[in-house]
């Protein structure tokens, strides 16, 4: 009785005296580093925005006007890197399902499998768009091929990981229903797991496909087809305007798919 | 029939749910288990269709036990068993009508459910049962456009559509208003009576429980405190089972006008 009168006449803190004292630290350790990295990148960085003011004017010389008479001619390449993105998302998109189920934990309670699935999602994830185009130029040559598949790899480990998200959070309690009345495995979920993940599984899908438009692009750099091989051929021969048309394109391009996709996530949330 | 014998079951983490049951439950029995929280009203209920499993002694549901089932058993167990839910545990997103065809999974094979491809029969089941609950005109309306009584009724048909011969409650009024509540049990009372499906329900009112059973078992601490006749059961037969006097908030109140 007598501590439990001291506590409320000293008027009870929120946190524990430990959470305190651990969140403090993780503060400042975090300011710390914060601090060193801003010291040691201005130490590079002295002589580089005055630099590139005076550049600024050279590149904006060379690059206008844009050659627009070439519009045609990368048409097809643009389509290309679209058609790269699209195919890559979908591959992704039907792959995601079943590695998303096993690597959440409330739908996949054989523990083995879930820690399996998961780790290797961990995996996926953490080789860069850039290196698995790399790899896959390697392995199959200059193309759309090796693009498709490094945008494919790369958008599963992006879309199973929040997908899976999306499931465990999910209202278990239809789930139950289902399994009360005598529905298998294959019905549990896609009577009442499937109603509550397609509309943010859809919008899911849609922003990844925005990401690979982008990343295609950059994939393209280094040889994995469509529009980006072609800006990156043209800016070797040092022909800017029409480089500057490619980039043009891209930008409307980009734009315009944005505007769609955050329409229809819209309508479906 | 069901039947517990010498049932007990622990969880994992050692909490005792049930100690040493021996029930016998009839056909066409109307059956309200009271007993205070954690009293292991659930853990009962739900062990007779396996939602959670008994560790020791035999379950027997017409003669067979049901602890050793798997798979295509244990599937073929619950569509004799039907579950009605405090959360009515409806899909809110989609339409009333699919809701209760799902009580035919358990009948209907993995992919003619999944294409939708139910037979004319079960759909004019599933829209028959709307209508004893007197819900048909919400049909095409998604679940969570419904009040909570309103779901309640959904999740009746949704039971009734998997033509159970048993059907299991776990606190179906609790998360509802007076008036309702005795809505909800009115129609479970019905269906009971006229279909003659045996009915085990949680309550933890004693004025419903004595309005609505025919039998009622007092749980504590996991164990049967009382099994008899409403008939039986008096003011002190629940101050037994509770083991304190009863409360003014131990009562639903408000019966039908
Ligand atoms: N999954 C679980 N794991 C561990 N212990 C549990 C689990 N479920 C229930 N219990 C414990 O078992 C005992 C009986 O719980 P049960 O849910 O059956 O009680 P109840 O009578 O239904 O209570 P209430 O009226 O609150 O629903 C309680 O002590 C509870 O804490
Ligand atoms: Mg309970």
């Amino acid at each position: 009785m007598t501590t439990k009168n001291s506590l409320t006449q000293k008027s009870m803190p929120l946190y524990p005296a430990k959470t305190k004292i651990q969140v403090t630290i993780i503060f400042f350790v975090v300011l710390g580093i914060y601090t060193f990295s801003m010291i040691k990148t201005q130490e590079d960085m002295v002589g580089g925005f005055g630099g590139a003011l005076g550049n600024m004017y050279t590149v904006i010389e060379k690059f206008f006007p844009p050659n627009f008479a070439i519009l045609s001619a990368i048409w097809d390449s643009m389509m290309q890197t679209i058609q790269m993105a699209i195919i890559a998302t979908t591959i992704a998109a039907i792959l995601t399902v079943p590695l998303a189920v096993l690597s959440a934990q409330n739908i996949t309670t054989f523990k083995p499998l879930y820690y399996v699935t998961r780790t290797f999602l961990n995996l996926l994830r953490t080789i860069p768009d850039l290196v698995l185009a790399v790899i896959f130029v390697g392995l199959f040559g200059v193309g759309v091929f090796p693009g498709i598949l490094a945008l494919t790899v790369f958008s599963l480990g992006i879309l199973a990981k929040l997908i899976s998200e999306t499931i465990e959070s999910v209202d278990m309690n239809p789930l139950e229903a289902m399994r009360a009345s005598g529905g298998n495995v294959f019905q549990v979920i896609w009577y009442s797991l499937v109603p509550q993940v397609a509309p943010q599984f859809t919008s899911l899908v849609l922003y990844v496909f925005e990401i690979n438009i982008r990343a295609s692009v950059v994939l393209g750099m280094v040889g994995a087809g469509g529009i980006g091989l072609v800006l990156n051929q043209q800016l070797k021969f040092y022909n800017y305007p029409n480089a500057m048309t490619i980039i043009i394109v891209i930008f409307a391009t980009v734009l315009i798919i944005e505007f769609i996709s955050n329409k229809l996530r819209e309508a479906l949330l | 029939m069901i039947e517990f014998k010498n049932v007990g079951l622990v969880y994992p983490n050692g909490t005792e749910g049930l100690k040493n049951i021996n029930v016998t439950i009839n056909e066409g029995e109307f059956v309200v288990i009271v007993g205070l929280s954690g009293a292991g009203k659930s853990t009962f209920i739900r062990s007779i269709n396996r939602l959670v499993t008994p560790t020791s002694g035999s379950l027997l549901v017409d003669n067979e036990d049901i602890l050793k089932y798997k798979g295509k058993n244990l599937r073929k167990l619950r569509t004799k068993v039907g579950m009605i839910f405090q959360n009515y545990n409806l899909v809110k997103r989609t339409n009333v009508f699919k809701n209760v065809l799902a009580g035919r999974l358990g009948h209907t094979g993995t992919l003619r459910s999944i294409f939708n491809l139910y037979s004319k029969e079960d759909k004019a089941l599933a829209y028959n049962n709307l209508n004893r609950v007197n819900i048909a005109e919400k049909l095409y309306n998604r679940a969570d456009e419904l009040s909570g009584g309103q779901q309640q009724r959904v999740s009746i048909a949704r039971v009734l559509t998997q033509k159970p011969k048993y059907i299991l409650a776990d606190e179906p009024v609790a998360s509802l208003d007076p008036p309702t509540s005795h809505q909800v049990m009115t129609y479970l009372k019905k269906i009971n009576k006229e279909d003659n499906i045996t009915t085990i329900v949680n309550l933890h009112f004693i004025d419903m429980a004595m309005e609505y059973a025919d039998r009622i078992i007092g749980m504590r601490a996991g164990e049967v405190v009382f099994d008899g006749p409403v008939s039986e059961v008096t003011e002190k037969t629940f101050e037994e089972i509770y083991g304190r006097s009863i409360r003014e908030d131990d009562l639903r109140g408000g019966a039908q006008e």
